[in-house]
Formats: C-alpha cells, sequence, structure tokens
C-alpha cells in the first residue's frame, strides 16, 4: 500500500511536470498553426506526415519564417475520436491562441473540425480527410481541403476503367462513407462514360475487420470481369492474400483506390498483385525538379523515403504559409480572402485553392501495379492534376450551401 | 452447389481462427472468473513475436517452430502478468480485474508499436501451404485446410487434458465451483496461474496462426477481443464445445450472410448474440450458475446518507465548482463541463453496478441514444435547447426500457453481454441509417443557442444538471425504491420471499440509469457540436465501466472521482504525450494496485482505521462508530 502511494505520487508528479513544461506563452514574432491529427491511431499514416510538416517548418523558418515572424506548429493527438479531436481544438484556439487550425485524416473528424471552425470563425485547413462532404454538402466558408478527394480520385480512376474491355463490374468496398460514397461517385462516373456496362455485385466488409476468405469467394461468384477495391492497410493485405490464393484476380482487370500510395503497397512486398489500375505516389519515379528538391532534403533529414503522407505534410504547410503570405495577417477573413483562388507550390508543382468549393487541385497518380526487386511499386505512373476531375461549377453550386 | 461447399469450408476456417482464441478466453474465465480484456492484447503480441522470429529462423522447422516458441513466450509473459499483477487483485469486487486487463491493453498498444513500428507487418506465408487445392473446381487454400483440422485438434486436445489429467480435473472443479475446490486444498495460487498461461498461449498462438493470412498490425487486439467474448458467451461461459459450436455458427452465417445482405458482417454477431441469449440465458452449453456464495452487498459496510456536515461540504465543493469560470479560461472550462458530463455519465451506471449489482457493458448506448436525440431534436424538429435536451433524455430512456426488458432476464456476464449485443445493434442502425443519422459522417451543427454558448454559462448549465443528477441518484439509492434494489442485489430469492420482484425493480432501475446517461450524452451533443457513431460505441462503454471502478464499485457514488481522475488524466495526456496509452495504462495499473476497492472504496475503508489510530492514541475510545 505504502509503496504504492509513492509511485503514484511520482507519476502524479512527473504527469503535472509534462502539462506544466510545454505550455505555449504567447511569444511574440510568432505564428502559431494549430495541427490536430490520429498520431496514436494510425501512426502508419501520420508518422510521415508529422515528418513532412516538420520539414516543412524547418525550410520555411531557415529562410526567414512567414511575414518575418517564426513560424511554429503546435500539434495535438486526437486518438481517432471526434469528440477529442474537438477538445484539442479548443485547447489550441482559446488557449495557444493560434492563428489557423491544420490537420485530421479521418473523414468524419475532419467534419468535426470543420464545423468547430465554422462555430469558431477560425480557419481550418484539412489536410488528409478524402469526404466530399467536407467542401460540398457541409462545405462552410472557414474550411479548405488540401488532397485530392474521393471524387477526384474516383473520376481518375473511372477515366481509365473506361477504356477496359470488361463489361461485368463487382465492386468491394468497406462499410463506412469513405467507401460508400467513392463506389457511388465510381459507379456513376463509369456508367456514365460506359452505358454498356452491368455492375454484378457488391460486398461491404466493416473496416478493419473484412473476414476475406468469404468475401473473395463471394466476388468470384459472381463471375465478374473486373473488381473495383476501396479496402486499405489491414484489410487489403487479406484481400490480396486470400485473393491470391484463391485466384481471384486471375484474368481479371482491378481497379482500386490509394493502392500505389507506399502506406498501403509496401507491406504487401512481393505478394503485390501486379496490373492493378491504382492510384498513388510512386516516390522514387517521379522526376520533376520540385519533387526531387522535396526528396533530397527529405532523405537528407530522415535519412528514410517519403510516403504520400510526407508529402501532404509537406503541402500542408506549404499551402498555409502562402496563404498567410498573401494575407499580409492573420486575421481570418483575410486569410480566406487570400485563399481564394491562390496558386501555390507542392512537391507535385503548382496547385491551387478553387474559389468556388475552396478544394484545391492537387492532383494524384495515376498507374499500374508491379513487383519489383520483392518490392510492390507504381509504374506507367502519370501524375493527374486534380483540376480536371472535378464536377462543373453549376453542380458544385447545387451541392454547397451558399451563404 | 460447389460454391456452397467451399463456401462453408471457408466459414470452418474462420472457425477455427476464433475458436483458438475464444477457448482460451473460455477457460479463463471459467476458472478464475476473470474477464480478460487483455486476451486480444496477447493475440496481438501473439502475431508480432511470431513475425519477428519467423523472420529471423528460415526452413519449414523456423517457421512452425517459430509459431510455437511465439505462443510460449506470451503464455510467459501472461504468466508473468498473473503473478505480478492479478494474483494481488484476487480479492477485489468483481470486475476490478477488468480494470487491470483493460490497463495491460493500453500499455501493449503503444508498446508494440513503440517497438514494431507504425506500419503494417506482412509475415511469411507457410512454408508447404503457400497454394491452394482443387476441390469440386473451386481453389481453396492449403492453408484453409490445415486451419479446420486444428479446429477440432485442439479442441480434442483441450477434451483430453481435462479428462484425463489431475490439472484438467481441478480446472473443471474450479470452473464449477471454485470455493470448494480451495476448502479442499488445493493451492489456487499455481493453478489460476496456469490455467491464465495456458488461456494465454491458446490466444497468441491463435494470433501467431493468422501470420500466412493477415497483416499484423497494432489494431489487431481491439478487432479480436470483442468477437471472442461474443462467441464465449454464444457458446456458454467456460464451455470449450460450446465455443467451437459458436465460432462454427458465427463463421458460418457469416460467409453465408454475406451472400445475401452484403452489409451484414457490422453486426452479424451481435444479431446472433442477442437472438441466443434472449432464447437461451445461459448461451448454448452454459449452465445456470449457483446462487452466489459472496454478493457486494456482504463485503462491505452498509451505506448512509451524508450527514448534515458532509452535506455542507458538498455544498462548499459545489460552490467551489460553481467559481471556477471566475478565474479559469474557456478552454479549461470546455474540459471542465466535459468532466461533469462523464461524471453524470458514471454516476447513471453506478446506480445499476453498485446498487443493482448488475454491469452494463454496453451503457453508452443511451448516452449516444441522449445525444442522437438532442441532436435530432435540435436539427430535425428545430426544438429549441432545452427541448432539445429532454427531446435527447426520452429516446435514452425509450431506448433503455425497451433494451432493458429483455436483458433482466439474465443475470452476471450473461446480462453485461447482452447489454452490450444492444448497444452494438444500436450503434450500427446510427452508422447505416445515412439519411437520418448522418451515418459515420455524424450530425453536424449542434451547438447551443447564443444565450448559453459561452463557455462559462455551458459549464454553469452542465454542473447544475450534474449535481442535480448525481444527487438525484442518491437520493434514490436511499430511497425505498433503491432499498429495494440493493435487496434484490444481495438476495434476489429473499426479496422476492416478500415481494419485491427482482426483475420489475432492476427494469425500473434501468431505465433511470439510461435517462440520466441520456441527459449527459444531450448535454455531450451540445458541447462539442456534432454527434458520431462512436458515441454509442464500445469504448465508451468500457470508458464508463473504468471510471466506476476506478472511482469504486462498493460506493455510493465514487464514480464521480473515478470520472474526474479517468478524464483529466486522458485529456492531460492525450494533450501532452504521443504515448498517453502508454502512460495511462501504467497509471491505471498501479492505481488498481494501490487501491484495489477503487480510490473512493480503498479512501472509505482507511478513514476509519486511521479514525481509530488517533482515537486509541488520545485515549478517547468511544468515538463514534466507523462511517
Amino acid at each position: 500500500m505504502r509503496t504504492g502511494s509513492v509511485w503514484l505520487a511520482a507519476l502524479a508528479a512527473s504527469v503535472a511536470l509534462g502539462a506544466a513544461a510545454p505550455a505555449a506563452l504567447a511569444q511574440q514574432g510568432e505564428i502559431k498553426i494549430g495541427e490536430i491529427n490520429s498520431y496514436s491511431g494510425l501512426p502508419a499514416f501520420t508518422e510521415p506526415y508529422r515528418k513532412g510538416w516538420q520539414l516543412a517548418v524547418e525550410e520555411i523558418n531557415k529562410a526567414g519564417g512567414v511575414l518575418g515572424k517564426k513560424l511554429v506548429v503546435i500539434s495535438k493527438d486526437d486518438g481517432g475520436r471526434p469528440a477529442d479531436a474537438v477538445t484539442a481544438a479548443n485547447e489550441l484556439v482559446s488557449r495557444d491562441k493560434v492563428d489557423m487550425l491544420a490537420g485530421a485524416f479521418f473523414s468524419h473528424i475532419g467534419l468535426a473540425l470543420a464545423d468547430f471552425a465554422k462555430q469558431k470563425q477560425m480557419f481550418y485547413l484539412a489536410g488528409e480527410p478524402l469526404t466530399d462532404a467536407i467542401v460540398w454538402s457541409a462545405g462552410n466558408k472557414y474550411t479548405f481541403r488540401l488532397r485530392p478527394s474521393n471524387y477526384m480520385q474516383a473520376a481518375m480512376l473511372a477515366e481509365e476503367a473506361a477504356k477496359l474491355p470488361a463489361k461485368r463490374w463487382a465492386t468491394i468496398a468497406p462499410n463506412y462513407e469513405y467507401g460508400q460514397s467513392a463506389v457511388a461517385v465510381f459507379k456513376q462516373l463509369l456508367s456514365a462514360k460506359r452505358p454498356d456496362i452491368e455492375w454484378v455485385g457488391e460486398q461491404w466488409p466493416p473496416q478493419g475487420k473484412i473476414d476475406a476468405g468469404p468475401v473473395v469467394q463471394a466476388v468470384a461468384a459472381m463471375k465478374p470481369d473486373a473488381i473495383l477495391n476501396v479496402t486499405f492497410g489491414p484489410d487489403l493485405v487479406k484481400l490480396v492474400r486470400e485473393g491470391n490464393s484463391r485466384g481471384l484476380f486471375k484474368d481479371r482487370a482491378v481497379v482500386s483506390f490509394l493502392t500505389g500510395e507506399p502506406e498501403y503497397i509496401d507491406p504487401l512486398k512481393d505478394e503485390t498483385p501486379e496490373g492493378w489500375i491504382v492510384t498513388g505516389y510512386p516516390w522514387d519515379s517521379v522526376k520533376t525538379p520540385e519533387h526531387d528538391a522535396f526528396l533530397k532534403a527529405y532523405q537528407a533529414k530522415f535519412n528514410d523515403y517519403p510516403r504520400l503522407g510526407s508529402v501532404v505534410g509537406y503541402a500542408l504547410i506549404q499551402s498555409a504559409v502562402a496563404i498567410i503570405n498573401k494575407a499580409g495577417s492573420t486575421d481570418t477573413e483575410k486569410l480566406i480572402a487570400a485563399a481564394r483562388g491562390l496558386e501555390f507550390d507542392t512537391p507535385f508543382g503548382k496547385s491551387m485553392f478553387r474559389a468556388i468549393d475552396h478544394q484545391a487541385t492537387l492532383g494524384a497518380f495515376v498507374g499500374k501495379t508491379a513487383v519489383k526487386d520483392g518490392r510492390g511499386v507504381m509504374v506507367d505512373a502519370v501524375y493527374r492534376d486534380g483540376a480536371k476531375y472535378l464536377p462543373s461549377d453549376e453542380e458544385v453550386k447545387k451541392m454547397r450551401p451558399q451563404s | 452447389m460447389d460454391f456452397l461447399v467451399v463456401q462453408f469450408l471457408t466459414g470452418l476456417a474462420g472457425a477455427s481462427s476464433l475458436f483458438l482464441v475464444a477457448s482460451g478466453l473460455s477457460i479463463i474465465f471459467g476458472v478464475t472468473r476473470i474477464v480478460n480484456f487483455a486476451h486480444g492484447a496477447f493475440y496481438m503480441l501473439g502475431a508480432y513475436i511470431a513475425y519477428t522470429l519467423t523472420e529471423r529462423w528460415s526452413g519449414a522447422l523456423g517457421f512452425w517452430g517459430g509459431l510455437i516458441a511465439a505462443a510460449l513466450a506470451v503464455a510467459a509473459i501472461g504468466a508473468l502478468v498473473e503473478i505480478v499483477l492479478l494474483r494481488r487483485i484476487y480479492r477485489a469486487p468483481e470486475l476490478f480485474q477488468l480494470l487491470a486487463t483493460f490497463g495491460v491493453t493500453l500499455m501493449v498498444q503503444d508498446l508494440s508499436v513503440l517497438i514494431w513500428g507504425p506500419e503494417d507487418l506482412v509475415g511469411r506465408r507457410a512454408p508447404g501451404f503457400r497454394h491452394s487445392v482443387d476441390i469440386l473446381g473451386q481453389s481453396v487454400p492449403s492453408y484453409d485446410l490445415l486451419l479446420i483440422a486444428l479446429g477440432p485438434l485442439v479442441l480434442g486436445g483441450l477434451w483430453l487434458l481435462f479428462h484425463k489429467t489431475r490439472f484438467g480435473v481441478l480446472v473443471r472443479a474450479a470452473t464449477q465451483d471454485r470455493d470448494m475446490v480451495a476448502a479442499l486444498g488445493v493451492n489456487q495460487r499455481w493453478l489460476f496461474t496456469g490455467v491464465f498461461a495456458l488461456g494465454v498461449f491458446l490466444a497468441a498462438l491463435g494470433g501467431a496462426l493468422q501470420l500466412p493470412r493477415d497483416a499484423v498490425s497494432h489494431t489487431m487486439d481491439l478487432r479480436i477481443i470483442v468477437e471472442v467474448f461474443v462467441v464465449v458467451v454464444i457458446g456458454g461461459l467456460g464451455s470449450v464445445g460450446g465455443a467451437y459450436l459458436a465460432a462454427l455458427l458465427v463463421s458460418e452465417l457469416n460467409a453465408f450472410g454475406i451472400l445475401v445482405m452484403p452489409t451484414i458482417s457490422l453486426v452479424l454477431v451481435f444479431l446472433v448474440m442477442a437472438v441466443v441469449l434472449v432464447v437461451r440465458p445461459h448461451g448454448l452449453f452454459g449452465k445456470p450458475e449457483g446462487p452466489p456464495r459472496a454478493a457486494i452487498g456482504g463485503l462491505i459496510r452498509p451505506w448512509r446518507p451524508l450527514s448534515g456536515a458532509e452535506r455542507l461540504g458538498m455544498a462548499a465543493l459545489f460552490a467551489a465548482a460553481a467559481l471556477l469560470p471566475l478565474v479559469a479560461g474557456s478552454y479549461v472550462l470546455s474540459v471542465g463541463t466535459e468532466i461533469l458530463i462523464f461524471a453524470l455519465f458514471a454516476a447513471s451506471l453506478q446506480l445499476l453496478m453498485s446498487a443493482g449489482g448488475i454491469a452494463s457493458f454496453g451503457h453508452a448506448a443511451y448516452f449516444g441514444l441522449g445525444a442522437y436525440g438532442a441532436a435530432l431534436g435540435a436539427k430535425s424538429l428545430a426544438l429549441p435547447f432545452p427541448a432539445a435536451l429532454a427531446c435527447g433524455i426520452a429516446l435514452g430512456t425509450l431506448g433503455a426500457a425497451i433494451f432493458g426488458w429483455f436483458c433482466v432476464r439474465l443475470s452476471g456476464v450473461y446480462f453485461a453481454m447482452l447489454t452490450l449485443a444492444f448497444a452494438q445493434i444500436a450503434w450500427s442502425v446510427a452508422f447505416q441509417w445515412t439519411s437520418v443519422t448522418g451515418g459515420d459522417n455524424g450530425l453536424l451543427g449542434i451547438w447551443p443557442p447564443a444565450w448559453a454558448s459561452s463557455p462559462a454559462v455551458f459549464y454553469w448549465i452542465t454542473l447544475a444538471l450534474a449535481a442535480a443528477g448525481v444527487a438525484a441518484i442518491r437520493a434514490i439509492v436511499f430511497s425505498p425504491f433503491g432499498y429495494a434494489l440493493r435487496a434484490v442485489r444481495d438476495s434476489a430469492l429473499r426479496a422476492e420471499a416478500i415481494g419485491i420482484g427482482r426483475r420489475g425493480v432492476q427494469w425500473t432501475a434501468f431505465v433511470i440509469a439510461g435517462g440520466f446517461a441520456a441527459l449527459a450524452g444531450a448535454l455531450f451533443a451540445f458541447l462539442k457540436g456534432s454527434v458520431f457513431p462512436d458515441n454509442l460505441g464500445i469504448p465508451l462503454s468500457v470508458d464508463g465501466l473504468v471510471m466506476v471502478l476506478l472511482g469504486g464499485v462498493e460506493t455510493v457514488s465514487g464514480a464521480v472521482v473515478g470520472a474526474l481522475v479517468y478524464r483529466a488524466l486522458s485529456v492531460v495526456l492525450m494533450s501532452q504525450t504521443d504515448y498517453s496509452k502508454l502512460v495511462l495504462g501504467l497509471f491505471i495499473v498501479v492505481l488498481v494496485v494501490a487501491f484495489p476497492r477503487g480510490i473512493v472504496g480503498s479512501l472509505q475503508a482507511l478513514l476509519p482505521r486511521l479514525r481509530r489510530a488517533r482515537a486509541s492514541s488520545i485515549g478517547a475510545a468511544a468515538l463514534r462508530p466507523a462511517e
């Protein structure tokens, strides 16, 4: 009992100290970005992402900072829960007095933060969340989104899928909003291009809990010519393994969301299925000056190669700094005005925040999967500019609340 | 037809994987009565260690040797956890061990990321089982056939162990009546350690065997834990054969269910469990337990309402809390509001657990229904703020009334698991019914009106409601109804003999508790501005249990303190470290050992002793009796 109390006191003391130490005092000459992400819940993606933004912050401060002030990013974990993300946002806004909010990975957390930003009238730059709702049906004036959305990725893939001879299509997608809207948009766009296509069946395994054997068997029984896959992470690994051993992918075209991102293709190693049409990021075969500079700096600093998360983290800070520089202030209204239609640099080249819906035109690579030296890679990858894969302005206006 | 046969075989392979893990859990629970939340963590550790070993050792021997060695290593870790941690708290109140194993789970999650890195690991294919076999023109992975054989093999092995060895006889005896086994002079310590290690070995072996077909990731533990619990309960607690049958049932229903309804996997196991438990209250092969020898009421000193002086103290505390907005900024206020909401939520669960003696594993359902009720009231019906709160309470109470009606027919862990099943069914409705609930993208824009939107005002509103709620719960505990509830808890037979029906009383308590949880949920919706399905998810239900156990399940309202400590710690740790789970888990483990009856429970036990010590030192022998 007594030893227990001593332990407890020591632990309590260390927690208290930990709490006191980094409390950010308002310093003069700093511009603060409050960043929130699922660091503990999804480290495979958020670790490279953190390295990406850390690199950008370091480079910007070396080059003299923003508006002559030092750029500081205060980063918080949301544990994968929207309620905790709102708590963290509250802390960043009311205690740390940040000038803008940024971050989030999961769509529902992005939406919760976007709504928080609207309520508190804070500028929010969403990095990762893919949901279309964040700029369209639930879009608001304070929220901007960097990554190519679900719709854009679906449009890129549907364009390639339309070129395939396949007529009978089956879909496998995780049973939540991301999977549902990916399938819905892909179906709509592909059917528009190819009215002759028949959708022969769908499988909706729960996200993170796929029972891959029965799912693969069920899809095989539909006898499709081609398969759309939206699963990722451990689900994808199980699907690929079961599909490979049961011959599901033999003589069938497969179109797959995000599978070419190093986060998802690397774990598959020599079991990577060949010839899938995927969106992703072939980090070792992008040859542009912007990307070369980013790659060199990243490898020099971290002795590791970048993942897609690294690019997103890096571009997040690049775009934030471009916004603040153009606004010439950190006033929220001025930031919004500056961001609308703003062009900014990223490792993938120039991109722009559209004034009409606050979506960035950052694109993605579309290519095919292959195995090279025992690891999965993307070949024949071509960068698709996001601007070309968005619906018309009239359609956007119909979807987005106009206020 | 060919296809259906192959689908059946695929289901069998899934059943075997599930059974290995579930059998371990079943054995552990049967003998030690520990609700081993860390079972998933051991499963995950088995997979991780097997990955490391099989990457190092080459050849077929290296692979299979690696799997066995990994399972043995994890079994050793399990034995260590049992000896160092669990042994100290067998005498603690029921379910308290759940808290300890929950702490261990949190720690293992962060540790495995630290040790093995954040990325998913894909292990080797099993040598000799890389390819598939042609059965009726369809290819079936040969590894599946291996798994199909392994399930019955392990089942048979366990049967031999339990029926042909002395250890097995003792295990069966202890499963039936462990007090009697102890009375006969069997050294329970080593029996428990042995059983725990055996169960952990099976879990780790189950994890290691997933290496050739799954990715090893740090989320494996939570993926499996709930499902195996469900399987154990469907099969009947302590029945290994039942666990196999249940695993078979769940896997086959899933394999064929997805052909008819591709979205069914989300909720299938819980539907099966709800149906089985409603029809067979003790699972497929479970037997009704004998009347418990030592109910919670027998262990504790009788409760009493607060004395006048103590009431004054509480009023002073309330006044001090009400003054917080004068000194604190809006962030501290919003965290304070959150803590108050969880205090009310935990207090409502405590009414069930402490006064009612029935543990709900799905209490978040009513919190979440309250949140959705308030959100839908505010958004769809455009109700004003107070009416939206009332709407939340109404929906939560209604949910509790319906679910509770089924649940109170059961008792013990079966009761708890049925509440879990209903909570998961409610969760999946919120998750799938996109047109009403917004699906997993939730409902947004649920902010309080202008007059209540400042952090200080909302804090005061929450403080007033939470304090009134906790006071009302206390008043209920000390009302005639509260006495009836405690009578039912302490001895259902005697209570019924004097005309107090168990079901009616427990059902009423369930509805009341659901109503207060719903109020907490409704306030939470307005605090966060949004509602998501995870407001009714399992993690929140577990949080509720943790808060009650941390405060002290033998107290009237220790949960309030538990909520304060747990929630404040989580918020601070989340904000300040990347390894919040590691620190929080460690903290819980330390608290469990330091305060084996919960924080408030242990302090209360300490207080009279201190008083007595002081009293005897000043020579005044006849001070007022303890408490």
